[in-house]
């Protein structure tokens, strides 16, 4: 449905060009009247659902088996050992366990449909705009230009900023572009197919809840079945009652879960994220003065922020409406996230001049008529296949006019209307 | 029919990294706004923006009693209750508007709220100056 979805984007940015005289209701690519919500024009990768309300990866099959595998475990627990031990012991095991199971489903699902801190890829003006200050840099020499960085010094340590080819920005620190997903996210930490989803800086809280609640629940369902076994085998024998309980999931599940909450609590406590320690960014072995510059200095702080500081919100508007007279880049089909979105560096490297020659095709057609009055007749730029094996969806950009992202004369949206209401202002003050 | 105001140019104000992760702008002032408005006045507003994103960011007793609760409430007292961050851009989105309104819509400027670039950039839409073309 997705891979249709993109297609038919598509045909719709061209067929929503050539009607651009038109009024801004009568769009011909809506099948229905209703207007369409950011989410259904996201250009990465990720699966929304109820109206834009959940986001998560591509593969939820993984999600799926965990799910199951909690509920199951979690309900052979309550069926057939609770009883016994309720009556035997206390009521209090049944109960506590209950809460457990509740808290660690909530936290599962808030960390799996929740945006991990996205960021939205950069307007056509703001690519432009960093691709002049590259080329004004570099000198815009050589047909193949360095990999793009930009250096920054936090806190006493040198920090390399990485420009994303996808997004269009230089990642700020500590963020990394998921490839599965197709998006950079923000304090990214690793792309978790359990919970379906990426652990970035909005949902690693809920993780973390999950990792450490789950090893709660695991050792707890772990403990009191080995309790039942142990009363029921002085009544039946050992074999008899062991066939009757979820001993087997949980053995395995509980030094895996309890080892990596283990993990994840030293990395929360040292600020690190997954991606940092993997890579050794802050390790001692790469240099004596080599440390931590996101760290607070004590675990306590350091515990603190990463748990219970404030939780930024989303960055990306899912349920927004997309406002008719504003235009999008065509996404990219998935043709190209096959070719492009490896994670190396070399792969860019090939589409790397393409995208060049393209923004500059584009930013030479966009500022010659910036000076003159909107014209009425759209400028459709694309860069045709003959550039020579080019990639093909990536090459395509269309742009209508010189002002792209201004609704000038369409006060369908708030946006215009203050934007409307500006220019009123200025000619008071030209006149 | 109105005669519509064209678009001279955009100007893109860069996240300024050195403190960190947190949310900061940097206050250089760009040279091609020289002619327009005066220094002061633009590192000022930079500076009062860059000073409210990082109230927003705070680690405070405050943070951590929001936190606490919202973790104890499982989550679903966002449902009833706005967050410290939510608030306060609130404030932001209110202090660009009264912002563009009084000083830079005068002057043929207007700024973008960051939260609608993702919080990388502010943009500032520079009009063409209709008074220089008469």
């Amino acid at each position: 449905m997705h891979l249709g979805v993109s297609e038919s984007m598509r045909e719709c940015e061209y067929s929503q060009i050539s009607t651009r005289s038109s009024t801004p209701m009568e769009t011909p690519y809506k099948k229905r009247t209703s207007r369409k919500r950011k989410w259904e024009s996201f250009p990465g990768r990720s699966k929304f659902y109820c109206d834009g309300r959940i986001m998560m990866a591509r593969q939820t099959g993984v999600f799926c088996l965990t799910l199951v595998l909690i509920l199951v475990t979690s309900g052979l627990f309550f069926t057939f050992d609770c009883p016994f031990l309720a009556l035997q012991l206390t009521t209090a095991i049944p109960v506590i366990g209950g809460v457990l199971f509740l808290f660690v489903l909530g936290t599962l699902l808030r960390t799996s449909f929740s945006d991990p801190g996205v960021l939205p890829r950069a307007t056509p003006d703001e690519a432009a705009d960093l691709e002049r200050q590259i080329d004004v840099a570099n000198g815009s020499t050589g047909y193949r230009p360095p990999p793009r960085t930009k250096e920054v010094v936090i806190n006493g340590q040198t920090v390399k900023l990485k420009y994303c080819f996808t997004c269009k920005i230089f990642r700020p620190p500590r963020a990394s572009h998921c490839s599965l997903c197709d998006n950079c996210v923000e304090r990214f930490d690793h792309h978790c197919p359990w919970v379906g989803n990426c652990v970035g800086r909005r949902n690693y809280r809920f993780f973390y809840m999950f990792i450490l609640s789950l090893s709660f629940l695991t050792i707890f369902i772990f403990a009191f079945v080995i309790t039942h076994i142990i009363l029921r085998s002085h009544r039946n024998g050992f074999l008899n009652a062991l066939k009757d309980s979820p001993v087997v999931v949980c053995f395995f599940s509980v030094w895996s879960i309890v080892g990596l909450s283990g993990f994840h609590t030293y990395l929360i406590s040292s600020n690190q994220t997954t991606n940092e320690d993997i890579k050794g960014s802050w390790s001692s072995k790469r240099g004596k003065d080599n440390y931590n510059p996101y760290s607070h200095g004590n675990i306590f702080t350091n515990c603190c922020s990463a748990l219970c500081g404030p939780l930024p919100p989303s960055l990306i508007d899912r349920r927004g409406f997309i406002q008719s007279d504003t235009l999008q880049l065509a996404p990219p089909t998935n043709g190209i996230t096959m070719y492009g979105a490896t994670q190396s560096q070399q792969s860019h490297m090939c589409d790397q001049d393409q995208c060049i020659q393209s923004t500059k095709f584009v930013l030479q057609a966009a500022t010659t008529p910036l000076l003159q009055q909107q014209t009425s007749e759209p400028v459709i730029l694309t860069t045709s296949p003959e550039n020579g094996g080019s990639l093909p969806g990536r090459t395509s950009l269309t742009l209508a006019g010189p002002c792209t992202s201004l609704p000038l004369g369409h006060p369908a949206s708030q946006d215009s209307l203050h934007e409307d209401s500006v220019r009123g202002l200025v000619k008071l003050s030209s006149v | 029919m109105r005669q519509q105001t064209a678009i001279a140019a955009k100007v893109f104000i860069q996240r300024d990294y050195t403190n960190g992760t947190v949310c900061q702008f940097q206050t250089k002032f760009p040279s091609e706004l020289e002619t327009r408005i005066e220094k002061q006045q633009f590192e000022e507003t930079v500076r009062t923006l860059n000073n409210l994103y990082a109230e927003a960011e705070k680690l405070g007793s405050q943070s951590y009693i929001e936190g606490c609760l919202a973790c104890l409430t499982a989550y679903t007292i966002f449902l009833c209750m706005e967050t410290h961050y939510e608030k306060v851009l609130k404030k932001i989105a209110k202090y660009i508007q009264e912002q563009n309104d009084k000083i830079y819509a005068p002057r043929g400027l207007l700024l973008t709220d960051p939260i609608e670039r993702g919080l990388r950039v502010i943009e500032v839409t520079i009009f063409e100056d209709r008074s220089l073309t008469r």
